[in-house]
């Protein structure tokens, strides 16, 4: 089974954002009202200590598993994607209270309204597959 | 230990376990950035067939949504196993904020208002979570990913372009909370 280690990688993923409560929209709610440093701290410690990982695993050439050597591919350098396109995620994630990845740990924690805005995160994509060459990038 | 792993985990914690889980995804030679599975699950579907930018060998890429599984999997394992049913513990200050809007104070996980099965009848809600969804689907495949793929991956790369994406999310975020939610409310 190769494709074992990605379910419980996801598990791993699933526990953790559940038991820090990152997945509860009043979590993300107390955020972006600035008040309490738990979601801060949640992605200032994974932001530090992953810049450190990744400033390691350049610096020593580290391999995969597979034994290729780890590469990071740069993001495509511009501005009106990444600010249009924050803008309107960030206003979906202050209103559901949830990013991508919570939506779904959310599914397995059985509040099943949120497949309707799993569902619209689908519509979402889709609409963006669509329009994508009429958008300014 | 079971009772202490039921506990809430610290900021600390889990900001680490974030990072490790970074760090095996580079290990076995992937990138952790989650909102992808929602471009797969279109190309799955079939929309390749009508729109070019879902045209991919998706089956290359289902390791992401054995990633998504497993969410699922972690989710279900924590409210099982590892819950104590406990209230969210959020600030005094943010209780009464949302007071305001009309939201009691947390019980659970979630606000009943928004995520309890009675929301499922109410077609202000239903709206909004559709919406709210479109939004994020949306916005992150517009921005090339989402909290995962460029706060996590992209910072922790140094790529200033996530760094934009990023004051984006708060922007729309901020924007979201202070000016749309008393309209909405």
């Amino acid at each position: 089974m190769k494709g074992l280690k990605f379910i419980l990688t996801g598990i791993l993923f699933g526990i953790v954002m559940s038991k820090s409560e990152a997945i509860s929209w009043y979590r993300i709610q107390e955020m972006f009202r600035f008040q309490s440093f738990h979601m801060y701290g949640i992605i200032g410690t994974a932001v530090v200590l992953g810049v450190i990982a990744v400033y390691f695993i350049k610096k020593y050439k580290m391999r995969d598993y597979q034994g290729n050597l780890i590469t990071f591919t740069p993001k495509e350098k511009s501005v009106p994607r990444y600010l249009f396109g924050g803008i309107i995620f960030g206003l979906g994630w202050a209103l559901v209270g949830a990013c991508p990845g919570p939506l779904f740990v959310n599914l397995g924690y059985a509040y099943w309204p949120i497949l309707i805005a799993i569902f619209g995160g689908l519509v979402g994509t889709y609409l963006y597959g669509v329009l994508r060459d009429r958008l300014p990038h | 230990m079971l009772e202490t792993l039921s506990q809430p985990w610290p900021w600390y914690v889990s900001g680490a376990v974030i990072a490790l889980i970074m760090v095996i995804m580079l290990f076995f030679g992937k990138s952790f950035g989650f909102s992808a599975n929602l471009r797969i699950i279109c190309s799955a579907c079939g929309a390749g067939k009508h729109v070019p930018f879902f045209d991919f060998n998706w089956k290359n890429q289902l390791w992401n949504i054995l990633f998504l599984v497993g969410a699922v999997l972690g989710g279900w394992i924590s409210s099982t196993f590892l819950s104590t049913g406990e209230a969210v513990q959020i600030s005094q200050a943010t209780i009464q904020d949302l007071q305001q809007l009309g939201f009691s104070a947390p019980q659970g996980m979630q606000p009943e208002e928004l995520f309890g099965m009675e929301s499922l009848l109410s077609f202000k809600t239903i709206a909004l979570l559709l919406g709210g969804g479109l939004l994020i689907g949306f916005g992150s495949r517009y921005a090339g990913g989402c909290t995962s793929g460029h706060a996590i991956s992209g910072l922790s790369d140094l790529q200033w372009p996530s760094l934009v994406a990023v004051i984006g999310f708060f922007i729309g975020g901020l924007i979201m909370t202070f000016l749309l939610y008393p309209l909405i409310f």
